[in-house]
């Protein structure tokens, strides 16, 4: 599957990463090399074959629906780069 | 001349214990050995000021008659496990300035253990490479340098590079890896030491940056098979805040090694003969199987019959389960941001710029195989690949207690190399990422010089939470390798 400039802007987009206009045609490139070479997966027969969704054969541990943490403001705000007292600041989303 | 730095991990556990040498004084010699490996850039935080608190707090404790496992052992830690107070950075600029204000599980053990915090060692950023040229604080040196090219500076592998180097170096005496693919092997064959990645579930992923949360398992670096278990039974253990921790007991890593192999049957799997591989490779696999051989076991060959599909699977199970573990990052909780007129600007803005190469590719790539129209294709694919792969080795346990192979294609190579062509990178994890698809536990441990005087590492799979017959396998084959050559830099 080749990857053109057009789809690079539209998955850097998806992505949240800003790629500038002078770099998406070295990166298509690059995506369609790898996108390629995974290709060869088409070749195994997976017919019946169930996805593998955990590495190990093991059953989820449960605890009880009760709160055991919180009151936490200053430890999870305290990495924030910007910040008003207990708040994560960021640009004007609402006009 | 011989000094606290020339010890095993074992050995300065022991002489810890019978108090013939003091937390303190075997801290300050791995500080001054910290300093000394600057050039090599090893740790992107040194913590001397804790390190010599927590010497000293080992001491009180080994005073009043306590002591764990690791007591006053000086360690290096990934700088992707959380340190409570202490910089902690994924080797991304993304991660700016970050100063957890909790502590990983598996550093939370090791501390518990007595272990001492040297400081924080270097990788690939987010863990994505098999050489540790993505970091943002800059490439690792391996402490290796080739017979033929003494002048060139080599990787140390990836993406636990700093921790691998740190330990061939001497300048830790165990450090604290992750392997997503091969991240602890890899760098473990490359640079001389014994690297292990447990079953996945063994160790908990709590307060680990997550690279690919299906495969990510923390693994300790040694000079030793028996220090690696020794650091393993520390690390190791169930804990209720990783949903995919094992509740099963840890065994006593250590009681496992030694002795024979006669009761155990070693799979010799076909397809890892690769063309082009390098004869050396071949003979330091040859070599291994003879060693085995004589030491009693039973040599079976297997099939492995999808190996060539685990590097292809596995390059969009990990970039897909990245672009989604790494959408945290968006300059608003942590770390770097970038302002922009909007917060999709800012958002882009900041990933832009906080991301290098590699993490930006893998990342495009696993928003593309995941998007509409491309899940099944892909994602579902490799997904369904990646149980015929743990088939595989499920049908090689009927026949086999554990697998030989080699840790990687090729010795160490420059600085620099691969770079241009990510597949070519990649290929390094071909011996290693299978067992990672399958959840398996693994060890690499130092086996034979290359033609150009690098080291070499033989790979040996056990079973799930089977880490002891590895171990077992490993202290075998270390005891016939008789690996004892060093680095060309050893911090002194």
């Amino acid at each position: 599957m080749a990857i053109d400039t057009a789809t690079v802007a539209k998955i850097a987009r998806l992505a949240r990463i800003r790629v500038p206009e002078a770099d998406r045609e070295a990166l298509a490139g690059e995506l369609s090399n790898i996108l390629g070479w995974v290709e060869q997966l088409a070749e195994v027969d997976t017919d019946n074959v169930a996805p593998m969704t955990s590495a190990v054969e093991t059953v989820m541990p449960k605890r009880s629906d009760e709160v055991t943490d919180g009151d936490r403001a200053g430890e999870v705000t305290a990495n924030a780069p910007v910040k008003e007292r207990h708040f994560f600041v960021v640009p004007k989303v609402v006009e | 001349m011989a000094g606290p730095r020339d010890l095993t991990l074992a050995a300065a556990r022991d002489a810890i214990r019978s108090g013939g040498l003091s937390p303190t004084a075997l801290t300050e010699a791995y500080i001054e050995a910290v300093e000394a490996a600057r050039p090599l850039n090893v740790f992107i935080t040194e913590t001397p000021d804790k390190a010599l608190e927590m010497a000293k707090a080992s001491e009180d404790r080994l005073a009043r008659g306590e002591g764990g496992a690791l007591e006053g052992i000086p360690v290096g830690i990934k700088d992707l496990f959380c340190t409570d107070g202490v910089l902690s950075t994924a080797g991304s600029h993304i991660l700016d300035g970050f100063v957890p204000t909790y502590e990983s599980t598996v550093s939370a053990n090791l501390f518990g253990a007595g272990a001492v915090l040297l400081g924080k060692c270097n990788l690939d950023e987010f863990a994505m490479g098999s050489s540790n040229m993505t970091s943002y604080y800059g490439p690792v040196e391996n402490p290796w340098r080739a017979s033929d090219a003494p002048d060139e500076k080599l990787v140390p592998g990836g993406s636990s590079g700093g921790s691998a180097a740190a330990v061939a170096a001497h300048a830790a005496l165990g450090a604290a890896g992750t392997d997503t693919g091969g991240s602890i092997r890899q760098p473990a064959a490359f640079t001389g030491v014994v690297g292990v990645k447990p079953t996945y579930g063994r160790c908990s992923r709590w307060g680990v940056v997550a690279f690919a949360s299906s495969l990510d398992q923390a693994g300790p670096l040694t000079r030793t098979v028996r220090d690696a278990a020794i650091m393993l039974g520390a690390m190791a253990g169930y804990d209720p805040k990783d949903s995919t921790s094992v509740d099963l007991p840890v065994p006593d890593y250590e009681a496992a090694l030694g002795g024979d192999v006669r009761d155990l049957k070693i799979g010799v799997p076909k397809e890892y003969r690769l063309d082009g591989m390098p004869d050396e490779i071949e003979d330091l696999w040859q070599r291994g199987v003879a060693w085995l051989k004589e030491a009693g076991a039973q040599i079976v060959d297997i099939g492995l019959p999808h190996t060539k599909y685990a590097l292809p699977a596995y390059y969009i199970v990990a970039p897909a389960e990245a672009s989604s573990n790494l959408s945290r990052y968006d300059g608003v909780r942590f770390g770097l941001r970038v302002d922009g007129d909007t917060l999709q600007d800012m958002y882009e803005n900041t990933r832009g710029e906080g991301f290098g190469a590699e993490v930006k590719r893998r990342v495009l790539i696993g928003a593309y195989v995941l998007s509409a129209g491309y899940y099944d294709a892909y994602y579902l694919k490799a997904q369904r690949v990646r149980t015929r792969i743990a088939d595989d080795f499920r049908k090689a346990w009927e026949k086999v207690d554990a697998v030989l192979t080699p840790t990687a294609p090729s010795a160490a190579f420059a600085q620099g190399d691969k770079m241009e062509d990510p597949i070519a990178m990649y290929l390094n994890d071909i011996f290693t990422v299978p067992a990672s698809l399958a959840g398996l536990p693994a060890i690499s441990v130092p086996a034979g010089l290359s033609k150009r005087g690098l080291p070499l590492g033989l790979h040996v799979i056990g079973k799930p939470f089977d880490e002891e017959t590895a171990l077992h396998i490993g202290s075998v084959l270390e005891a016939a390798a008789g690996f004892d050559a060093k680095p060309t830099f050893l911090a002194r």
